[in-house]
């Protein structure tokens, strides 16, 4: 479970995010919605505690990020925008370097690594170099990566930027079956159609502040509208712009 | 301490599978040290070695009015041969560079010399052509000569003896051994040890940071949960690790180089034996991790891997410095030198071919000064790995 209280960021004159609240539970997937800017990755930033608020208390299953930050990052699985691999190394070997840094114990990494292999269906180029991967491979070996040591809460920051309709598509599988597991899945995107086919609860932040926060239906009977897209403009209206 | 084996591991396998960094750690440093030397010791034995056994061809105008003075210069290994037709071309032909050296005797020579009258020669030579600086050289050595024996033999014709001419013995007792000669030559040497030991590392240090950062790996490597610090110990280790590599090819490759280069001719025979290879290799190494933390450092300040590579080609430089300075100014070594990273090593390795003893004090301070300037340069990458900037 992750939860969000009252955070804010800013970088220099810039306030990127200014008190952003919400709770993300588990067995459900929470989508951050908002336009380009709005600090949806800030937000996901300070919660993979690569960033510290300025204000503000983000808690990971009741682990605070700031004060507690290595406990806190043992129990997220983190696929931040455009993550990188190493392109010397094969697949298999990116994933089981970072098993290593998760502390796994050594006998069962080799088992384990396999195991997400299998689980993302990767297995037909998990031992070629990453160097000239597609965006859809590199994705799904960046995630297999960080659901190796078993999160019970996964961070996605736009996981299906730059992929094709198949890969999207596979992505999307995947997300129902992390919720099926019974874990906390928490992803950011711009792409309302996304965001209303895969969300059981929808964040909608603009401006660096939640606009709306409810399930799909609910939004669209909060703001009059039957279309999500029209629901999703209506809402960023009632944000005051930023000073 | 798993992170840092890990790190390490990782580190230390994808480097040997990047071309980038096998070119620069295994090829670069360790050719071409040893290459450019054995380049610019061979351009000076030519320059340089006066070879008295090859006869001097000498062009004299004039000639037969000195015939003494020709069987003279002929008895010293100069075969006088016949000049330009006149002084004007003499002149002439020394500018285009056609002589290097033209003897004029005037018609007059012998009457001046039999009324002990000064008898002019003139030496026609180009002073600004440092090819023809030798040949002039031994020209005038040898008329030099002619003058003292002309002067001596007038003396005992009137019964005195030339003794009288010399109130001096200067006795000049040259202590330098030839290992101490060239000494001055492979001074250089330690600069190419130490270009060697950081274009060694020059790749990890930058990937540490810029390179991470550009390739997107950073961000989920900092979510990690891993200490940082620990993170940045290993790769700094692991820069190490190839530096030492680069470092020991390149002292192997100087150590074949010398077998191939004809110091000795040089009047040199520098203490650089299959045994001094590891002496050198341990003095040399703890420079390793000043190198490699302050290029991280460097790079740590950078946007891009071809920005960071512009900043780190400036510390490449930067030992060169305290070792420029000490070579200009003749500093002996000393033991407040030895705190400083690269001059130090620099100092050790020319006593070490010098074959003088060294001095264990100098090599205590050096080897934990260095290690330590490295461990607080190692503590400040650390602190800044732990910067949200970082991210860029």
């Amino acid at each position: 479970m992750i939860v969000v209280d009252n955070l804010h960021k800013s970088f220099g004159e810039v306030k990127a995010v200014r008190g952003v609240s919400f709770k993300a539970e588990d067995g459900r997937i929470t989508g951050l919605l908002g336009p380009n800017g709005a600090g949806k990755s800030t937000t996901l930033r300070v919660l993979y505690t690569v960033l510290k608020p300025d204000q503000g208390i983000a808690t990971i299953d009741g682990i605070d990020v700031v004060r507690q930050s290595l406990d806190a990052r043992a129990r997220i699985g983190t696929l931040p925008h455009g993550a990188g691999l190493y392109p010397h190394l094969t697949a298999r070997e990116n994933i089981a370097y970072y098993a290593n840094l998760y502390g796994m114990a050594r006998d069962g990494i080799d088992a384990r690594v396999q195991e997400v292999i299998d689980a993302l269906d990767i297995g037909d180029f998990a031992d070629r170099r990453t160097k000239g991967f597609s965006q859809g491979q590199r994705t799904k070996v960046a995630l297999a990566r960080s659901l190796v040591h078993r999160p019970n809460n996964v961070i996605l920051d736009e996981p299906s930027n730059g992929l094709d309709v198949m890969a999207t598509r596979s992505l999307r599988d995947l997300i129902r079956r992390l919720k099926e597991l019974g874990k906390c899945v928490l992803f950011s995107s711009h792409v309302m159609q996304e965001v209303a086919a895969l969300c059981d609860e929808i964040v909608i932040i603009a401006a660096g502040q939640v606009a709306m926060h409810d399930s799909p239906d609910g939004i669209r009977e909060r703001t009059g509208c039957d279309d999500l897209e029209e629901a999703f403009v209506k809402a960023l209206d009632r944000v005051e712009p930023v000073e | 301490m798993k992170t840092i084996r890990t790190v390490f591991g990782k580190e230390v396998r994808d480097n040997f599978r990047d071309r980038r960094t096998l070119i620069s750690a295994l090829l670069m440093g360790p050719l071409f040290g040893p290459i450019l030397f054995a380049f610019v010791i061979n351009l000076s034995l030519k320059q340089s070695l006066p070879d008295a056994s090859q006869p001097l061809e000498l062009p004299v105008i004039g000639r037969e009015h000195a015939p003494n003075l020709v069987a003279f210069l002929e008895s010293n290994n100069i075969v006088v041969v016949d000049g330009p037709e006149s002084r004007d071309a003499a002149i002439a032909g020394v500018s285009r560079g056609d002589h290097d050296v033209v003897l004029v005797i005037p018609p007059d020579f012998g009457e001046d010399l039999a009324k002990l009258v000064p008898a002019t020669i003139e030496v026609i030579t180009d002073q600004a052509n440092t090819q023809a600086e030798r040949e002039t050289r031994r020209a005038r050595r040898a008329l030099n000569a002619y003058n003292q024996e002309l002067a001596g033999m007038r003396l005992v014709v009137r019964g005195v003896s030339p003794v009288i001419m010399r109130p001096l013995n200067i006795d000049e007792v040259d202590v330098s051994t030839p290992s101490g000669r060239s000494a001055i030559l492979l001074g250089m040497m330690s600069y190419f040890f130490i270009f060697a030991i950081l274009t060694g590392g020059m790749n990890l240090a930058i990937d540490a940071t810029a390179g991470e950062r550009e390739r997107g790996s950073l961000e989920p490597l900092l979510c990690l949960p891993v200490k940082r610090d620990n993170l940045i110990f290993g790769k700094i280790f692991a820069a190490c690790f190839f530096m030492a590599i680069s470092l020991a090819l390149s002292l192997t490759s100087f150590y074949v180089t010398l077998k191939f280069v004809p110091l000795q001719d040089l009047g040199m025979t520098p203490n650089f034996g299959i045994d001094v290879v590891p002496v050198a290799f341990l003095l040399l190494a703890p420079f390793a991790l000043v190198g490699a933390s302050l290029m991280t450092l460097v790079a740590s300040f950078t946007k891009s891997f071809k920005e960071a590579q512009t900043w780190v080609s400036v510390v490449l430089l930067a030992p060169t410095m305290p070792i420029l300075v000490v070579s200009i100014l003749m500093v002996r070594p000393s033991t407040a030198l030895m705190f400083i990273p690269s001059l130090s090593q620099h100092l050790l390795l020319v006593d070490l071919i010098k074959n003088e003893p060294l001095n264990p004090l100098h090599i205590a301070v050096s080897v934990i000064g260095t290690l330590a300037i490295g461990a607080i340069l190692t503590w400040i990458c650390a602190r800044l790995y732990r910067r949200e900037g970082l991210l860029g």
